[in-house]
This record gives structure tokens, sequence and C-alpha cells, in this order.
């Protein structure tokens, strides 16, 4: 009985949560919503661990889930035999995305309660879990399938209910509609553009299947070098990617559906969601297309100065913020190219580097929101001015959040550090020095954002800010916890490093 | 190239929508012109869908269209019709949240017109 489960377990990651959201919608009036997330969220965290030991274990550096009776291949016209069911596959990269996808919510979801109490009016919050519960569902699905139609749908899914998340903080605040209105234009023509990019791979391989589409393609008999339908489809993967990953220059969606949306809801979305869409260019230009071929392109050098770009103008943006949600938000565009530098220079040490950055900033950003969130459920608001002698009213939130603000500049001790390091070597390993300065000279606004936040906390006349009490216990944890985290890569998590070693070289055509 | 004329209505369909859905200021207006823009991808899925084989068993079994000028079988291939059932499901369920955040900005702020949204938007933050 055990035994069977365990070979399940990745149809239940994506079945589970669900689940979980039709009785969240049916049966969780009151308290019993809450209930079912927190359990859910925790299980979740369960199976992915088992499932990442599993992955570590098995010889073949992978597990494969099919479904129904489609395992055995069948021949395709033009391309030999391919395997045309649905099949989840698991390797070191899904299972670290995996992993760190069901913690945040594992962590997000203690938060959640006392944070959407206040939020969040009491018609609505039935719903909102289960909408929350579904768009786990979605993040977790476009992590885990190994078909390129599925993870379309699931992105939608994903996305859908963002903008439904995004449209219920209109309670604090009318603009967060026009916000999710936003959003969801750009990220529906950015769905639209992965479409057409799926329907034409899928023209040339007469497969859905990623590891036969990769197979395919690489083979020069099969599919002649430099198919221009090929060439077409790597095209608006690029801009479609780009958009839901918000690489700058299109991010404008990002900014504000962070800042209006409930802040649980910010905590989850700025730690997984676009961390997701990073996740599915890796898979499709690593795994798909191969390294050699984005290395090649032109695509590549584009994506390495947008990168580049992204650090520079997110972080000025930051600088220049009064919200504190929003300072944030821009953070968050900067990180986001950290991430597509590391994509683009595709060594291993920068993927390590660049998969690193997803987990601490993850977990950093994480610990960031849900700070500022304790913040806004004490003084209402998170304006720069609320954080006033912070250090005197609130310290343990105040103390968060400087944690987290360190780990935003890289320092030594923390995730931060050891990430900036790796992709800054990998610069200077390639002799790009622009591209190493650029990384430093991001850190050093950081550093200047950073401050902006701690120097009120700190100096600020504590009269100056709202009378409020400190955060309540479920409010700050959960921040600890991440901060923590943020620590524990930055000393040793060996456990962590060997995954994501191991997801980099998988990712470079190795085992 | 007239075999292939259902794929440059696919462009044009696509092209379009993806102008209108920049352009227009109003916010219904852009929601039927991205729905222009998928419709667009659905008929270019349905195009690819018709390849003619020798024999050649598919991945999925091909449906029988009759036969053409040379006597040779027409066949397509489901699959596509199958994925874009599918993504009409996402389309329409894109259209009804979207249309929901509408009416509900129509109630807070009054209107449906970016201009004006945006200018209310300025008003707020100052």
């Amino acid at each position: 009985m055990i035994a069977a489960l365990r070979d399940d377990i990745p149809a239940l990651i994506v079945l589970l949560p669900l689940l979980a959201a039709l009785l969240t919608a049916m049966f969780g009036r009151g308290k019993t919503a809450w209930w079912i997330v927190a359990l859910t969220c925790w299980s979740l965290l369960g199976l992915s661990l088992v499932l990442a030991q599993d992955v570590l274990a098995s010889a073949s550096g992978y597990v494969s889930y099919t479904f129904g009776p489609w395992a055995d291949p069948v021949p395709v016209a033009g391309v030999g035999k391919v395997a045309p069911g649905i099949e989840y596959r698991v390797d070191a990269l899904n299972a670290f995305l995996l992993v760190m996808i069901s913690a945040i919510a594992a962590v997000v979801a203690p938060f959640a309660r006392l944070s959407v109490r206040k939020e969040v009016p009491a018609s609505l919050r039935h719903i909102f879990y289960a909408v929350f519960l579904l768009c786990i569902t979605g993040l977790l699905g476009i992590t885990i399938t190994g078909d390129a139609f599925n993870l379309y749908v699931l992105l939608e899914i994903s996305s859908l209910t963002t903008y439904a998340l995004v449209a219920m903080g209109k309670n604090q605040d009318k603009r967060a509609l026009t916000a999710s209105y936003h959003y969801l234009i750009l990220g529906t023509v950015g769905a639209s553009f992965i479409l057409i990019a799926i329907g034409y791979l899928f023209m040339v391989t007469g497969t859905l299947n990623m590891a036969e589409m990769a197979r395919i393609l690489s083979d020069p008999n099969l599919v002649e070098p430099g198919n221009r339908t090929v060439k077409t489809a790597f095209a608006m993967l690029v801009v479609g990617l780009g958009l839901k990953m918000a690489l700058f220059p299109l991010h404008a969606w990002l900014p504000n559906a962070y800042t209006y949306a409930p802040t649980a809801v910010t905590a989850l979305l700025a730690s997984t969601a676009t961390k997701v869409g990073v996740y599915a260019t890796l898979r499709f230009f690593f795994t798909i297309f191969g390294p050699g071929y984005m290395l090649k392109s032109f695509a590549n050098e584009a994506m390495l100065f947008m990168g580049c770009a992204a650090i520079v103008h997110g972080s000025l943006m930051a600088i220049q913020q009064d919200n504190v949600k929003r300072l944030l938000a821009w953070s968050s565009v900067a990180q986001i190219g950290y991430m597509a530098v590391g994509i683009c220079l595709a060594t291993e040490r920068s993927l390590t580097g660049s998969l690193l950055h997803f987990f601490n900033h993850a977990l950093v950003k994480g610990a960031l929101f849900i700070a500022v969130g304790a913040v806004i459920y004490r003084a209402g608001s998170c304006k720069l001015d609320d954080l006033n002698g912070l250090f005197r009213r609130m310290p343990l939130t105040a103390f968060a959040i400087a944690l987290g603000g360190l780990g935003l500049i890289g320092l030594p001790l923390t995730g931060g550090f050891v990430s900036k390091w790796f992709l800054v070597s990998a610069a200077i390993e390639r002799k790009l020095w622009p591209v190493a300065f650029v990384i430093l000279f991001g850190s050093v606004l950081a550093v200047v954002y950073v401050m902006r936040i701690v120097e009120p906390m700190v100096f600020g006349d504590p009269k100056a800010g709202p009378q409020v009490g400190k955060a309540p216990p479920t409010l700050i944890l959960p921040a600890w916890v991440l901060c923590a985290g943020s620590f524990y890569c930055g000393v040793s998590g060996s456990g962590l490093r060997q995954l994501v070693e191991k997801a980099a070289r998988q990712l470079l055509g190795g085992s | 190239m007239s075999g292939l004329y259902n794929y440059w209505i696919f462009v044009l369909l696509m092209m379009v929508g993806l102008y209108g859905a920049i352009a227009k200021r109003n916010l219904v207006k852009k929601l039927l012109c991205l729905s222009l823009f998928q419709t667009g991808i659905f008929i270019f899925y349905i195009s690819t869908s018709v390849i003619q084989v020798d024999g050649v068993r598919f991945a999925t079994p091909p449906v029988h269209l009759g036969h053409g000028h040379g006597g040779e079988a027409a066949l397509a291939n489901p699959l596509p019709h199958v994925l874009i059932l599918t993504a009409i499901v996402v389309s329409v369920s894109t259209l009804a949240v979207a249309l929901a955040i509408v009416i509900n900005i129509k109630k807070e702020f009054g209107t449906i017109e970016a201009d004006q949204l945006h200018s209310l938007e300025q008003d707020l933050s100052s």
C-alpha cells in the first residue's frame, strides 16, 4: 500500500491541491478553509521531499510517471517511434523546484491565516483559499510535467488564478483591479506566444513529449539544422517566456500586481511564480533546444543584455519607491535579471549560481514580504514612514526585514552571497568583464535600497510612526524560518547544493 | 501556395488581434481583440492536423476525410483538435475572469476607458 503510494507521488503532488481546492470551495466556510490549505501545503512539502530523495537515488537520474496505457512508443510519419501519452518526468531540476515551491507554500500558509483575515472580506475567504490552492496546483504542475502542451495548460491555470488573487486585493486598494487587468492582458499574450511556439514544435517533431522533442530536434537526419519553423518557435518562446518571467523590458505588469495583491499572495508569487517562468525557460532552452542551439542563437546575447539591463533598471527604480511592497517588487525585477544572466552564460557554474539564486531569492523575498505583511497587519499600510522606529516598536519584525535585506544585498554568510559569487566567477570565467561588473554594481544598488528601508527602522522617531503593538507570533515566525533558511544556504547547505549541481549538469546534457 | 491559405488567415487574425489588444483604449475592446488573437491560434492548430501519409500509422488514429484528387487518402490527425478544445476552454476561462475584473473596475472607478482610468489612478497615488 505504502510502496504503491510512493510510486504515485508525482501524480499526487498535482492531484492533492486540486482536490483540496474543490473541498475548500464547497465546505470551507469559517475556519475549515485555512486548515485544509495548511494541511495540504504541509503534506505537499513531505511528498516533494520524498520524491527528491527518489530522484537522487535513481540510477537514470530521473523518475518517470506515465498516465494511462500509453507507455509503448508508436510510429509517427517521418520521425520514427515516439511515446504518445502524457508523462510526468522528474529530474534533479524539477525535484529542486518542487521542494522550493512546496516549502514556500508550507511557510506562507501559517502566515496567511491572520493576514488574509485582515485583508480579504469574510464572504470571499473560502473562495480565496480555493483559488490559492489552485494556483499552487498550477505552479507544481508546470514544474513536474514532461509534456509541452500540459505545461501550457498548467501555466494558464496558475496565471488565471494569479489574476483572480491579485484582484482580491481590491478591498485594500482598488488599483488592484487595474493591476490585475494589465497583468491578464500581458500574461495572456505571453501564454499565446508560448502556445504558438509549442504548435510549431509539434508540427516539426510530431510529439509533445519534451524528451522526445529534444531527441528529434537534436537529430540532424530528422530535422535539418537551421530549420526555420524551429527558429520561429524559439523566437516566440523568448517573447512568451520573457513576459511570464517578467524579464526587462517585459516586466511592466509586475510592480503593480505585487504591490496591490493581498500580502500572502505577494509572498507566494514573488517567491515562486516568476521562478516557474524561469524554470520553463531553462526547460525549453536547455532540455528541448539544447545548450548548443541556444548559445549560437541571437536570443542568447539579447537575453544576456536584457538581464543586465534588468539588474540596473530594477535596482534604480527600487531606490525611488516610497511604498515598501513596491520597492521589493522592483527589486524582484532586478533579481530576475541575475537569473537570466546565469542562464545565458550557460556554464555549469553559472547555472548552479542561477539555481541557487532562485532558492535564495525565494527565501529572502518570501521573508521580506511576510515581515512587511506583519507591518501592514499592525499599521494598516507599508509606506517608508510607517517603518519609523520599527526596531523599538516591533523588534522581531524589524530584525527579520534587516536580515532579509542583507540576503538581498548578498553579504557573506547569507545565501545571496553564494549565488552571486557563482554568477560573478562564471562571468569572469567566460571573460565577460562588463557582466561581472553589472552583477557587482547591482549589489551596490541593493545596498542603497535596503538602507532606505533599514534607516527609518533604526534612526526614525518611534513616535512619528503609528502607535501599534508587536506582531503576533504566527505572522512573524514564518519570516524567521525563511531567514534561517537563507543563512543555512549561506553557511552550509550541502544537500541543496548537491541537488542544484546535479540539476545544472543534467541541463548541460551530463548526468 | 493556395493550399496554405489558412496559415495566411491565421497570421492575419493573430496580428489584427495583437494590435487591437495593445492599441484599443476600451478595456472590453481589448478583450475582444485578445480573443481574436487566440482564435487565430486555434485555426493554426487545426490547420496543422491535415497531413498526407502513405500507409504510415499515426501516433494517434487519423480521421479519414475521404479521398483527394489523385485518389490518395486524405487524413487528419485528431490530436491538434483535442489540444485546441483544451485551449478553447482556457481562452473562455480567461475571458470570463477578465470580464469579471472589468465589471469590478466599472463598479469601483465608474469607467472602462484606459485613459480615464490612468488619470484616476494618478489622482489616487498623489
